[in-house]
C-alpha cells in the first residue's frame, strides 16, 4: 500500500470520525414518536383557525366559511379515527446500527480511498509550479517558460530551436514542425536545420515524406549535398513515389560515399536491399556498428537522449577494444566517436592505444598517422 | 493535498447516503424513532461532505491544478476567474458533481425544515432521497470521477469550450438543477406516501411549496438557456426544439401540472393519486433530463464501445427510479385514500383539464424528441422531427389550454357557473378582438392566425387582471372598502395572477418574433449601408482585439434612423487558441421591448463581409414573460398562509368522485 502523508492521513482520520459520530450521536439519544395522527390533527387545527380568521377579515362569505369548517372537521374525525402507530425502541437495533456505522463507514472509506485515491500525489497549482526553481523535473512547465519567453519574443529563433526537438520527443508533432519553421525563419537555413524540419514532417505524418518535407530536404541538400539525412530522405521519398531506380542510385551512391564507421550506413544498406540497387563501389566489409533499429531511434529521439544513446554505444566499443585490443579499424572508429562527441583527450588516448597495440607494424601506423591528421589530434 | 481530500469527502458521501438510505427506511419499518431520528444528522453531515468536495474541485480549478486530468481538460490558466469557476461544472463530471450538491442540499432542507412532518414520513423522504444520493455517488465515483489525477501534469489546459465561456454557464445550469433535483422531492415524498400506503395531511402543505420552488428555478433556467442560445449560437432563434431543449421543457410541463394538480390536492385533499404519479413523472423527466443534456441517454447507448460502464450505469439509474417509482405507484396506488367531491364545472374541473392538456403536451414533446433517437439506435435511420411537428401538436394543445386560463381561477371550488365567469370575462375578451382587428389591420404579413393569437394572449393578460378587480369588488363597493380589499388578498391570489400574466406576455413575444421579423443578408465593404426596418447599418470598420484566451475579428456598424445616429453595433468572430474553435458574437441593440439583431459571417479575401441583421419585434416579452411567470411563482410562495379551498355551498346535486 502507498503511504499516506501524515497531514492527509490526520484529515482523513478526522472526516472518517465526524461521519461516523453522525449515525452515533443521534443512535445514543432517545426520541418520542411524533406521531402521523398527531401530525395530521395539527395541520387541520392549524387550517380551520385560518378559516376564522379569514372569515373575520371578510375574505370568505359566512356560508363559505361554514362549509369549509364542515370540511374540515370531517377530515379532522377521519384522522382521529385512523389507528395508533405503535412506536417501538430495542437496544438491540440501536447496537446493530451503531455497528453497520463503525464498520461499513471507514471500510467503504478506505476501500474506495484505494482504488480512486492518489495520495502520493501533491498538490501542483500552476502557480507554484511556475515560480518554483527550474530543475528540469518538471518538462512542461520549462517548455510553457520557452513558450511564454517566444509569446514576448516572438522573433527569437534560438528558442524555437530548442524547442523544437523537445516537441518532438513530448508527440507534439505539430507544434515541433512549427518550431522548426519558426528556427530556419528566424536564425536562417542550415543543412541541419532544413533536415530537422524535414525528419519532424515525416515523424508527424507517420513515416510518410510528403510535399513539404521533400521540399526540406531538397532545400538541405542544396546548402550541404553531402548531408546524409537529406539524401537518405530524398531516396526515401523516391521510393515511396515507386521510383525505385532513383531511390536505388540515391541509396548506393550513399553507401559508396559513406566512411566505413557511418552510423547510419547499414539503415542505407538495408534501403539499399530494398530497392534493389548495388552500391556505386564495392562496399566495404560491414563494419559493426549500431544496427538499423538503433539507427532509427535515434532519429526519433531528443538531442540528450541521442547523445547519451551514441555515448553508451562508445563505451561498448571501448570495452570491447580492451577486452580484444587486434583490432585497428575498431579503434580508428572510436578515436572519431570521441572526436565526435567533443572529447579530444580520450580520441588522442584511443590512438595512443592504438600505437602501442600495432607498434612495429608499418601499415597500421601509417593509417594510425593518417587517422591523426584527419581528426586534428595531431 | 486539497484533490484528494475531495476525493476522499465523495467517498464518505457515498457512506453517509447509504446510511440515510437504510436506517431511517429500518426505523419506519419498525416503528423505532431513534433510528428514524438518524436521517436529520446524516442529512446535514451528508451535505457538509458534499459541499467540502465541490468546494476542492473549485479550488483545483481556481489554482489550475493540471494534476487533476478533469481540469485539464476543461479550464485554461489564462481564462478570466468567473469562467474558471464555471468550468467546474461546464463538464460531465463536474455537472454530476453539481447535480449531487443540489441534491443534497435539499436533503438538508428537509431535515432542517421537516420538524411538523410525522416522523415516519419524514424518515421515508430521507430514505428515498439518499437512495437518490447513493445511485449518483456510484455513478460519478465509479464512471465519472473529477478527481482523477494525471503525472506528470501539463503545463496548460485545453480550455473549456468555447460556447460556454459565457456568463450564461455561471446562471443557467445551476437554475436548471435546482429546478430539476428540486423535483426529486416531490418523488420522494410521493415515494414515501406509497410506501406507508396512505397521505398525510401535511402532504400537500410540503409538496406544494418544494415544487413552486423547482418551478420557478426550472422556468428561470429554461428562459436563460433560451437567451443563451439566442445570443450565443449566431443564429438569432430562441427556441429549436433540439433534444437538449425539450429534455428541460417535459419536466416544467410536468412541474406545471403537478403545481396545479397539489393546489387542488391541499386546498380540497381531492386529485391525491394523480399528483403522486405526477410527482413520480415529473422527476422521471428530470432523470431523463439531465442525463440528455450531460451525457445524451441514447448517444450513451451508442458510445457503449467507447464508454460502456457509463451508459449502463445511466440506464440502470433510470430504469430503477422511474421503473421502481411507477411499480410501486402500480401496486400501492390502490390503498390511497379517496379525497373530496366536486362537480366538472368547478375549479377543480378546470385544474384537470389544464393537468389533461399538459400531460399530453408533454407526451407530444416526448415522443416528438425520443422517437428518433430511439429510431436511430435501433435501426440506424436518422429522421428529424422538426418544428413543424413540435408546432402543430405542442402548439395546438398549448394554444387552447392558453385560451382556458383566465376562466380557472373564476370559478368557484367544488361547484362553478361557467356562464356566469363568462360574462364577467366579457370586457376582457372585448379589448382582445379590438387588438387582434387593429394587429391584423396594421400587419399586411406573416401568417393569419397571427393576429389571433395574439388576441388570446392579450386575453389571459386582461383575464388575470379581471380575476384581481372582480376579487377587490370594484364598482360593487366604495373606493376604500376597494382598496382594503385589494390589500388583503392573499399573496398566493396575485401570485396566480401574475403568472398567468406571465404566459400572455411571453405569448406575446414568441407570436410577434415568428410572424412579424424581418431579416436581411447582405455583402458589405467598407463604409457600405443597409436598411433594416426604419434603420440604416453603416459597417464603420474591422477591428483586431485580443481577450485573454482568444483573439477576435469584430465588425463596427453604426445605426441611423432617419439620419439619426443611434450609436454603434458590434459582430465578430473568436478565436480560441487553444481548441482552435471558435464562436460568433453576435451584436444585439434593445429598442424598447424588440431588438436589432446583427450576426456577420465569413470574410471573403476581397474584403466582402457577410452580415445577417434581423429586426424582432417584441422578442424580448419571451423571456420577459418567462421572468413574470417566475415572479408570479415567488410570490405564492412568499404565502406562508395555510390553504384551504372554500367550496361553494351546495344548491344541486350532481357530483362526480375526485379521481
Amino acid at each position: 500500500m502507498r503511504m499516506l502523508p501524515a497531514p492527509l492521513f490526520a484529515a482523513f482520520a478526522l472526516m472518517t470520525a465526524l461521519a461516523v459520530m453522525a449515525v452515533l450521536w443521534p443512535l445514543s439519544r432517545r426520541r418520542d414518536l411524533r406521531v402521523a395522527r398527531d401530525a395530521d390533527l395539527a395541520v387541520y387545527r392549524d387550517q380551520m383557525s385560518e378559516l376564522d380568521r379569514d372569515a373575520g377579515s371578510g375574505r370568505l362569505s359566512p356560508e363559505q366559511a361554514e362549509a369549509a369548517r364542515v370540511e374540515v372537521a370531517r377530515r379532522m374525525i377521519a384522522a382521529a379515527d385512523a389507528g395508533a402507530e405503535i412506536s417501538s425502541t430495542s437496544a438491540g437495533r440501536r447496537k446493530a446500527a451503531a455497528v453497520i456505522a463503525l464498520a461499513f463507514i471507514p471500510l467503504i472509506g478506505a476501500g474506495l480511498y484505494l482504488k480512486l485515491g492518489a495520495p502520493d500525489v501533491p498538490d501542483m497549482p500552476l502557480s507554484s509550479r511556475l515560480s518554483a526553481p527550474p530543475d528540469g523535473t518538471d518538462v512542461a512547465i520549462l517548455v510553457r517558460r520557452v513558450e511564454d519567453h517566444l509569446s514576448a519574443n516572438p522573433n527569437d529563433g534560438r528558442g524555437y530551436e530548442l524547442l523544437a526537438p523537445v516537441y518532438l520527443k513530448l508527440g507534439r508533432m505539430d507544434d515541433a514542425v512549427r518550431a522548426y519553421a519558426q528556427a530556419i525563419r528566424f536564425l536562417g537555413p542550415t543543412a541541419e536545420r532544413q533536415a530537422a524540419l524535414g525528419e519532424a514532417l515525416v515523424v508527424r505524418d507517420e513515416g510518410m515524406v510528403g510535399q513539404d518535407a521533400t521540399r526540406a530536404f531538397q532545400a538541405a541538400a542544396a546548402l550541404d549535398p553531402s548531408s546524409p539525412k537529406a539524401r537518405y530522405f530524398l531516396g526515401l521519398a523516391a521510393e515511396q513515389d515507386g521510383r525505385r531506380q532513383d531511390a536505388a542510385a540515391i541509396f548506393g551512391q550513399m553507401a559508396a560515399d559513406a566512411p566505413p564507421n557511418a552510423p547510419w550506413l547499414p539503415m542505407v544498406r538495408a534501403a539499399l536491399a530494398r530497392t534493389g540497387g548495388t552500391p556505386a563501389t564495392a562496399a566495404p566489409a560491414q563494419a559493426p556498428g549500431p544496427s538499423a533499429a538503433d539507427v532509427a531511434a535515434a532519429s526519433q529521439m531528443s538531442g540528450s537522449d541521442r547523445s547519451a544513446m551514441i555515448q553508451g554505444m562508445v563505451d561498448r566499443l571501448q570495452e570491447r577494444l580492451n577486452t580484444e585490443p587486434k583490432d585497428l579499424d575498431g579503434w580508428l572508429r572510436l578515436a572519431r566517436a570521441w572526436r565526435v562527441l567533443g572529447e579530444e583527450a580520450k580520441m588522442r588516448a584511443a590512438l595512443n592505444a592504438a600505437r602501442t597495440v600495432f607498434a612495429g607494424d608499418a601499415d597500421a601506423t601509417a593509417r594510425i598517422d593518417a587517422a591523426q591528421k584527419e581528426l586534428g589530434g595531431g | 493535498m486539497i484533490a484528494e481530500i475531495g476525493q476522499y469527502a465523495l467517498i464518505l458521501a457515498l457512506a453517509l447516503a447509504l446510511m440515510q438510505t437504510v436506517l431511517p427506511a429500518w426505523g419506519a419499518h419498525r416503528g423505532d424513532p431513534t433510528l428514524m431520528g438518524v436521517g436529520v444528522p446524516v442529512a446535514l453531515v451528508l451535505f457538509l461532505f458534499v459541499s467540502l468536495s465541490f468546494a476542492a474541485l473549485v479550488a483545483l480549478y481556481l489554482t489550475s491544478d493540471f494534476s487533476v486530468v478533469n481540469v485539464v481538460d476543461n479550464s485554461h490558466s489564462r481564462m478570466p476567474t468567473i469562467y474558471k469557476i464555471t468550468s467546474t461544472w461546464g463538464n460531465h463530471e463536474g455537472s454530476m458533481l453539481l447535480w449531487v450538491l443540489v441534491l443534497a442540499l435539499f436533503g438538508a432542507l428537509v431535515a432542517i425544515f421537516g420538524g411538523n412532518l410525522p416522523d415516519r414520513l419524514k424518515a421515508n423522504v430521507l430514505a428515498v432521497q439518499g437512495s437518490i444520493a447513493v445511485a449518483f455517488l456510484l455513478f460519478i465515483l465509479l464512471t465519472s470521477n473529477p478527481f482523477t489525477r494525471l503525472v506528470p501534469p501539463p503545463a496548460e489546459g485545453a480550455d473549456l469550450n468555447p460556447v460556454l465561456q459565457d456568463p450564461g454557464l455561471a446562471i443557467h445550469p445551476p437554475l436548471l438543477y435546482l429546478g430539476y433535483v428540486g423535483l426529486s422531492i416531490a418523488f420522494a415524498f410521493a415515494m414515501a406516501a406509497l410506501i406507508e400506503g396512505r397521505i398525510d395531511a401535511a402532504w400537500a402543505r410540503w409538496v406544494r411549496p418544494w415544487t413552486l420552488a423547482a418551478w420557478v428555478f426550472l422556468t428561470l433556467g429554461i428562459a436563460m438557456g433560451s437567451y443563451w442560445a439566442y445570443y450565443e449560437l449566431g443564429w438569432g432563434g430562441w427556441w429549436f426544439w433540439d433534444p437538449v431543449e425539450n429534455a428541460s421543457l417535459m419536466p416544467w410541463l410536468a412541474a406545471t401540472a403537478l403545481l396545479h394538480s397539489a393546489v387542488v390536492m391541499e386546498k380540497r385533499d381531492a386529485l391525491k393519486v394523480w399528483t403522486i404519479l405526477l410527482a413520480i413523472l415529473a422527476f422521471s423527466l428530470s432523470l431523463l433530463g439531465t442525463f440528455l443534456v450531460r451525457s445524451g441517454v441514447l448517444t450513451s447507448v451508442h458510445s457503449f464501445a467507447s464508454d460502456p460502464t457509463r451508459g449502463v450505469f445511466i440506464l440502470a439509474i433510470l430504469a430503477v427510479f422511474i421503473g421502481g417509482g411507477l411499480g410501486l405507484f402500480a401496486l400501492r396506488a390502490g390503498d390511497l385514500k379517496q379525497g373530496g367531491l366536486f362537480a366538472p364545472v368547478s375549479r377543480e374541473g378546470a385544474l384537470v383539464l389544464n393537468n389533461l392538456f399538459l400531460t399530453a403536451a408533454t407526451a407530444a414533446v416526448f415522443v416528438g424528441t425520443l422517437y428518433p433517437l430511439a429510431l436511430e439506435a435501433v435501426t440506424d435511420d436518422k429522421i428529424t422531427v422538426g418544428p413543424p411537428f413540435f408546432n402543430l401538436t405542442f402548439g395546438g394543445l398549448m394554444l387552447p389550454l392558453i385560451f382556458a386560463v383566465p376562466f380557472g381561477p373564476l370559478l368557484a371550488w367544488k361547484r362553478g357557473d361557467l356562464l356566469g365567469v363568462a360574462q364577467r370575462l366579457m370586457l376582457a375578451a372585448a379589448f382582445a378582438v379590438v387588438a387582434a382587428v387593429v394587429t391584423a389591420a396594421a400587419e399586411d404579413r406573416g401568417p393569419v392566425l397571427a393576429p389571433v393569437v395574439l388576441g388570446i394572449a392579450v386575453f389571459v393578460i386582461l383575464g388575470a387582471l379581471t380575476d384581481i378587480v372582480e376579487r377587490s369588488g370594484v364598482g360593487r363597493v366604495p373606493a376604500r372598502v376597494c382598496l382594503s380589499r385589494l390589500a388583503g388578498l392573499p399573496r398566493s391570489t396575485y401570485g396566480t395572477a401574475v403568472a398567468h400574466m406571465g404566459v400572455g406576455i411571453c405569448l406575446i413575444g414568441i407570436v410577434s418574433e415568428s410572424a412579424w421579423s424581418t431579416e436581411k443578408i447582405a455583402g458589405l465593404r467598407m463604409g457600405d449601408s443597409f436598411t433594416i426596418g426604419t434603420r440604416d447599418l453603416t459597417l464603420e470598420r474591422m477591428e483586431n482585439r485580443t481577450g485573454p484566451n482568444y483573439s477576435a475579428r469584430v465588425a463596427v456598424f453604426t445605426i441611423r434612423q432617419g439620419g439619426i445616429s443611434q450609436g454603434t453595433i458590434e459582430s465578430g468572430k473568436r478565436t480560441f487558441t487553444a481548441r482552435r474553435m471558435g464562436t460568433t458574437e453576435s451584436g444585439i441593440r434593445t429598442f424598447g421591448f424588440s431588438q436589432l439583431y446583427v450576426a456577420v459571417g465569413d470574410e471573403a479575401p476581397d474584403g466582402l463581409i457577410a452580415v445577417r441583421a434581423t429586426w424582432k419585434p417584441l422578442v424580448t416579452l419571451i423571456w420577459l414573460g418567462a421572468v413574470v411567470m417566475a415572479l408570479g411563482g415567488s410570490l405564492s410562495l412568499a404565502d406562508r398562509r395555510l390553504r384551504v379551498g372554500a367550496p361553494k355551498p351546495a344548491k344541486r346535486r350532481r357530483m362526480v368522485p375526485a379521481e
